[in-house]
């Protein structure tokens, strides 16, 4: 059984169907790629695991359990934890508080201190300034601020929505890197991202979303093979995702 | 001289100090549902009717304060549970009237089992006392308003500061959905931030009841109104903003109320309101703006 299924799942906002029918699963340790235009549905997706927005219809199944209609404060307790687009860490709080309130599942206070300790030496530029404002960094510091703080739940698995938009070339790099390394570390990685060519060096397989629907489904390398495809992300401008699938 | 700038210190602190409790009160539900809670008020009746009812037992004047600062809390957290709960995912226009609503009822319960009339609790007689200090007085009401409130000030400082649902309420602020996110119950949060409002409006109550002397069913009109105020002077985005906006707004009144001309004191508060409508233009966003503009969504 995988780790995280998600079949049929229908989500729409009033009368604008958003997904309609996406099905995709990650297996235990998998990093699994979620591309795919502005408003081909990737973000509404997982909003809908994560219990941001109800599904109109469909399931999703993590770890053996339904995660439908189960609120978000629950969907972290059974090891699922976002990293959502735009980062939204809390920038009044401190980088400390940020990282405390991302182990607000953990009762365990060593535990905290523990690994607060360890994702700011896995992170320098945190560790420096973890009495400061979260506000006061800068977007890619920020990022990895989002990804420790998801960390400090002991997740089994991450879901992050677009952890490269708006950050530098160099940062997005850096932001690839830390997958890969995540990766390392045996975290199972569902990873929405419009970077298509990025996203196809870290992941094992992906899923093409197009108008809410799986256009694609496959391994990096297969998707390269499809002319189509490589011609619409990969090819043409230097941003991949400027043009249109049908 | 002297004696002067230091009466209106302690009074305008006094007063500013319960101000800025009133205007916590109201923006710490604000800041996480952005509902401007217009039943705050009845909080404080809530309150000035248990000074009534518990004033006429025997116990020390300080339990029954106690006592009526819980019936506060009590009633924030059945407000929270009974009415805006079921509306909570509804419009924000939705919860306002809800509010407005909630206020209308408490008023014309307390109107129909209570009396119309102005009621007389029990206060503690040392409130109408004075000091005098190498010739200065001071009111023992304004002194401990000015006390009171500056340790509540403290008193939630440390508790937004030092505990996990301090810093839950902290962080729902910035960012309710990213927070339920994370793990914090939502239910959890917003009974927190009601409860904290109720201890507010209690603790205001207080002194606000030792000042008018009587309680009656629409004691919380002027409270839910400076409290509103105070608010949009200082800052609606922060807590700081509520406080800043609060002392602002107390200094101001005791100031006009003591130096403004005796035919004109008649219009202080035009000239109070003027002065806030003059801030405004500004500063849209208050005295104190927001620290860091949010992203989108």
């Amino acid at each position: 059984m995988s780790l995280l299924e998600v079949a049929d799942l229908h989500v729409r906002y009033g009368a604008i169907v958003a997904v309609r029918g996406v099905s995709l699963r990650v297996e235990e340790g998998e990093a699994v790629g979620l591309i795919g235009v502005n408003g081909a549905g990737k973000s509404t997706t997982m909003s809908a695991i994560m219990g941001v927005v109800k599904p109109e219809r469909g399931s999703v199944v993590f770890a053996g359990e339904s995660l439908v209609g189960v609120p978000p404060e629950a969907v972290i307790r059974k090891g699922l934890a976002p990293v959502m687009e735009g980062r939204r860490i809390f920038p009044t709080l401190t980088v400390e508080e940020n990282l405390k309130i991302g182990a607000a599942t953990v009762k365990d206070k060593e535990q905290i201190a523990a690994d607060i300790e360890k994702w700011s030496t896995f992170f320098p530029v945190l560790k420096e300034r973890l009495g400061k404002p979260a506000g006061t960094l800068s977007g890619g510091q920020q990022q990895m601020l989002a990804v420790a703080r998801a960390m400090m739940s002991r997740p089994t698995m991450v879901l992050m929505d677009e952890p490269s938009l708006g950050l530098s070339p160099k940062l997005v790099g850096e932001i690839f890197d830390l997958i890969r390394q995540l990766r390392e570390l045996g975290m199972s990685i569902l990873l929405v991202e419009q970077n298509v060519r990025m996203t196809l060096d870290v992941v094992d397989r992906v899923y093409l979303l197009s108008t809410g629907k799986v256009d694609f489904e496959g391994t990096p390398a297969e998707l390269r093979a499809r002319g189509d495809v490589e011609r619409a992300y990969l090819h043409g401008t230097s941003s991949a995702t400027k043009p249109a699938v049908q | 001289m002297i004696s002067d700038v230091a009466q209106y210190l302690v009074t305008s602190l006094s007063l500013g100090g319960l101000y800025a409790l009133m205007a916590l009160g109201l923006i710490i539900v604000y800041g996480i549902l952005k509902l401007i809670n217009f039943a705050y008020g009845e909080l404080v009746m809530v309150a000035g009717y248990g000074l009534l009812i518990f004033g006429r037992s025997p116990w020390p004047w300080i339990i029954v304060a106690i006592l009526s600062v819980i019936c506060a809390v009590i009633a924030a957290l059945l407000m929270e549970r009974i009415a805006f709960r079921p509306v909570r995912h509804a419009s924000p226009t939705t919860m306002l009237i809800t509010s407005f609503a909630v206020s209308a009822l408490l008023q014309n319960l307390a109107l129909l089992t209570i009396s119309p009339r102005p009621q007389v609790p029990r206060l503690p007689s040392i409130f109408i006392r004075n000091l005098t200090f190498r010739g200065i007085r001071i009111d023992v009401l304004d002194l401990s308003g000015l006390i009171v409130s500056i340790l509540a000030l403290i008193a939630l400082t440390v508790f937004l500061r030092r505990t996990v649902i301090g810093l839950s309420l902290r962080a729902a602020a910035d960012d309710f959905t990213m927070t339920r996110l994370m793990g914090v119950r939502a239910n959890m949060v917003i009974a927190a931030a009601f409860a904290i409002s109720g201890f507010m409006a209690g603790i205001v109550a207080l002194f606000w009841i030792g000042n008018a002397r009587s309680t009656t069913p629409t004691i919380g009109l002027e409270p839910v109104l400076i409290a509103f105020i105070a608010s949009v002077v200082g800052g609606m985005s922060s807590l700081k903003g509520a406080v800043v906006g609060g002392y602002v707004l107390g200094f101001l009144t005791i100031g006009l109320q003591t130096w403004l001309p005796q035919e004109v004191n008649a219009y202080r508060n035009a000239v109070l309101f003027g002065i806030v409508i003059v801030v405004l233009l500004l500063r849209p966003d208050g005295i104190i703006r927001p620290a860091y503009s949010r992203e989108a969504r």
